[in-house]
């Protein structure tokens, strides 16, 4: 097959958030830079975000970075990296203020400022009541802003290869990145993208769970080509399961509702939050919120014939409230749980929503892997942003609004490093290896030839049905160890996919094997990185790790104070240590505490 | 009722790979309990035949991507309940533009007018260090504009939209103009006016109201129009 090949300052996978937001940076420096997309900008998944975004912007509440600061290490159960922490929530401000200059239609206070709502976690004084830091446009603040992002794009004139999707990463010996090989959609066709700089934007793997609020799309690419390509993935077995997707369907139900005082009851009416965390209640952390709900659904609690979810109730505000705050999600409880929000309660259940690991950076946006004793050396050429990044900013638990945040930082701090690598001259276009595409087209030829092999969808639900059995919401020991044995079972039969399509024309079996590919590479991760963390922290938490002074909720600082490092190849697992210490000096690093809400 | 239903569908396939021509395929598929909109099934069709292609994402009504013509009307799969459509439920492409393959439309055309509008904020004013201050009424004037998902129902069910799509804006660049005229911090009034002043981008709209009929998020993109045209008028007097 013959590969065309296109030549750029810098290639950015991926038109979401982050990928839009590096591309501002990158078009508006005047690079030359290709932004490669397997849908139109505007569908990528950053578009279903409702509740809003962090900042400390302090409209209606006093507020400040070093609550919201304090709030995120909190949350991420001590392991995000507080240098990263420090300078994401310092930059809130900044990136807010500059998204509404872009002309993102931002609720108002009365007083024509950025409406700003609570949202769980987050918090004044350092843990003491809830804070409105969230800025919203209604419950649509994730299409609000990507919209705004991509339309500020069309004006910086930045050049999209629009459905096109990524294929592998190419490196070459000394292990420096060059670029990507991609495939367009609607020919078929494999080019080759060589760059100084690559950048990752792709996004998160919700997908590899049957009951996900992911769109199809989200099959975690960049993380698949990055861990195939010998870069180590972060963090892996942290995956945020959402307190209220719509039971059955899965469609998220933002946080907002709750920020606007929405209440979880359980079969007796019961607000049962003000169980498990006696102070912030229905706005304590997403894994805390999560594991009571499950709590209450195991021991006997929940609602509906099959008391088999929750109830988020909501009757008790103005419908006026609801239609000028909320009125997507009237909109989505209508459509997906056959009910009025107004008048009945929405029918809820914890459903994976985020993957708090990914490809490691650092704060600035380099991808670094370990190398010759430090853990962190940055890998020539490459970058990543957003969901499929791990900076640390989310550790063991994201805050709700803080992934908005993190896409808007970071993409913006990836682009500012490429330009100035670029400016500096440190970035230059390296030899290509012979055969760059050669990976990408022995996939696409096995796809042409396989014979009696297994089924794309069959294979995908074996996936999905074995992560939500061994790696939920609560884990087990036995059942994680059985869970590693089971999807290396099913990543052997993902080698052998077989598709009945072999049209070149948009052959959208194709794209799903190749999806699945990815998909296989982060499974695995996440399922060997939780088997081996043998304690309780942040999302993930299990029966054997116990509630005692020495480790508080399980969690086992002495031992496991530490971020996992999943390398494909042979499934091997190392560590490196958490930044505790904040960027500046004159920052205090937030200390180690028993995490309770 | 039983859980299990099995389901009769019309669908438009064309694979310009194999296919001479397009045609109307006759295929039913057995249902689950759970699969309650038109994109279920189809989801379901395709773990069947994989080579039925089409686009989709998010699957709760915010992406625009699964947008088709669906017994004769554009809506979003994802949003369309199979307990409303009748059998055998007719699948087509989104009418007007080209189609690539099976229901999936090349929306370069449709694009290309979504662009010309300019559709970001215009405000050459140095950028404060805070946000532009803006009332809560005067943001109430962007509501039922911005949250258009650019799923392109509207513009391919308006016959001015199949007669000049190279010509005429469309009702969804068209809404995307207004949003933009409407915010209190743009200050490129007269420039997108101007733009529109012409017989065709703007004019050819003939409030048919197809649009308003489709529109997946309730939008009303006729009066959109209608405060555009109100806009010239009031600058020419």
């Amino acid at each position: 097959m013959k590969v065309a090949k296109h030549t750029f300052d810098a290639v950015i996978v991926g038109a979401g958030g982050a990928g839009l937001r590096a591309a501002l940076q990158l078009s508006e420096a005047g690079l030359k830079t290709a932004v490669l997309t397997k849908v139109f900008p505007t569908r990528s998944h950053t578009v279903a975000a409702q509740g809003g975004v962090a900042a400390s912007l302090g409209n209606s509440t006093e507020d400040n970075w070093h609550w919201h600061m304090y709030d995120t290490v909190k949350g991420s159960d001590w392991l995000g990296d507080q240098d990263a922490i420090e300078f994401m929530v310092k930059k809130a401000n900044e990136v807010v203020v500059e998204l509404e200059h872009y002309g993102m239609p931002f609720d108002r206070t009365d007083n024509g400022k950025i409406y700003q709502r609570p949202f769980g976690g987050h918090s004044q004084n350092y843990g003491q009541t809830p804070v409105s830091r969230s800025c919203a446009a209604a419950d649509r603040t994730g299409h609000a802003m990507l919209h705004a992002l991509y339309q500020r794009n069309v004006r910086a004139n930045t050049q999209f290869f629009v459905e096109w999707m990524a294929m592998d990463l190419i490196r070459n010996a000394d292990g420096d990145v060059l670029g990507v090989t991609a495939m367009e959609m609607e020919t078929g066709e494999v080019s080759i993208f060589h760059a100084k700089a690559t950048i990752f934007a792709t996004g998160g793997a919700g997908r590899i769970y049957y009951s996900s609020t992911n769109a199809f799309i989200n099959t975690g690419d960049g993380v698949g080509m990055a861990a195939r390509a010998g870069i180590p993935l972060e963090d892996m077995e942290f995956w945020q399961f959402h307190p209220t997707g719509v039971a059955g369907a899965g469609v998220l139900i933002t946080e907002g509702v709750r920020g606007e005082g929405g209440i979880l009851r359980n079969a007796s009416g019961e607000r049962f939050m003000e169980r498990y965390a006696p102070n912030l209640k229905d706005l304590a952390s997403r894994d805390v919120v999560s594991r009571s709900m499950v709590t209450e659904i195991n021991e006997g609690r929940g609602c509906g014939s099959e008391k088999d979810h929750v109830l988020l109730d909501i009757t008790h505000l103005s419908p006026e409230t609801i239609n000028k705050r909320l009125p997507g999600i009237r909109e989505i409880s209508i459509q997906f749980a056959g009910v009025d929000p107004i008048k009945a309660p929405i029918p809820v259940v914890p459903t994976c929503h985020y993957q708090m690991g990914g490809i490691p950076t650092n704060y600035k946006g380099q991808v670094v892997v370990p190398k010759d004793g430090n853990s962190n050396v940055p890998v020539a050429g490459f970058y990543a942003a957003g969901e499929c990044a791990c900076a640390s900013v989310h550790g063991a638990n994201r805050l709700g609004t803080n992934s908005l945040l993190d896409l808007l930082v970071f993409g913006k701090a990836a682009g500012e490093t490429v330009v100035n690598d670029f400016r500096s001259g440190q970035l230059t276009l390296k030899p290509l290896p012979e055969n760059a595409a050669d990976v990408s087209l022995a996939r696409i030829a096995r796809l042409e030839t396989q014979t009696n092999g297994e089924d794309v969808h069959e294979v995908r639900l074996a996936m999905q049905r074995t992560m939500q059995k061994h790696a939920g919401v609560f884990r087990f020991a036995d059942i994680l160890k059985e869970g590693v044995t089971k999807i290396l079972e099913v990543a052997e039969r993902a080698k052998t996919t077989q598709i009945k399509d072999k049209s070149k024309v948009w052959n959208t079996a194709r794209t799903e094997a190749l999806e699945l590919d990815n998909l296989i590479e982060v499974a695995k991760a996440t399922m060997i990185s939780a088997e081996a963390r043998k304690e309780s922290r942040g999302a993930h938490v299990r029966d054997d790790a116990i509630d005692c002074a020495e480790t508080p909720n399980g969690r086992d600082d002495k031992n496991w104070l530490k971020h996992t490092l999943w390398y494909s190849e042979g499934n091997r697992l190392d560590y490196k240590p958490v930044n505790l210490q904040p960027l500046s000096p004159d920052v205090e690093p937030i200390a180690l505490a028993k995490r309770t809400y | 009722m039983s859980s299990k239903r099995t389901v009769q569908f019309k669908i438009y396939r064309y694979d310009p790979d194999k296919d001479d021509k397009p045609y109307m395929q006759d295929i039913s598929v057995e249902l689950e309990e759970s699969d309650k909109k038109l994109l279920d099934a189809l989801v379901r069709l395709k773990a069947k035949d994989d080579t039925l292609s089409f686009r989709r994402s998010c699957r709760e009504g915010v992406c625009g991507s699964d947008a088709m013509n669906i017994n004769g009307k554009n809506g979003l799969a994802c949003l369309t309940a199979m307990e409303n459509l009748a059998q055998p439920i007719t699948i087509r492409p989104l009418p007007g533009l080209p189609v690539i393959r099976d229901v999936i439309v090349d929306m370069t055309q449709f694009f290309k007018q979504y662009h010309s509008i300019k559709p970001y904020l215009v405000n050459n004013d140095p950028a404060p260090e805070r946000e532009r201050l803006q009332s809560p009424e005067d943001r109430e004037e962007l509501n039922g504009l911005y949250e258009c998902i650019l799923c392109a129902c509207c513009s391919t069910s308006c016959p001015s939209f199949w007669w000049n799509p190279d010509k005429f804006v469309g009702p969804a660049g068209l809404l995307a103009a207004y949003r933009f005229l409407a915010d209190t911090r743009d200050q490129a009034t007269s420039e997108r006016l101007d733009n529109l002043e012409d017989p065709y981008r703007l004019f050819r709209c003939h409030s048919i109201m197809n649009c308003v009929d489709v529109c997946p998020k309730g939008l009303n993109p006729t009066k959109a129009i209608g405060k555009i045209k109100d806009m010239m008028v009031r600058r020419a007097v």
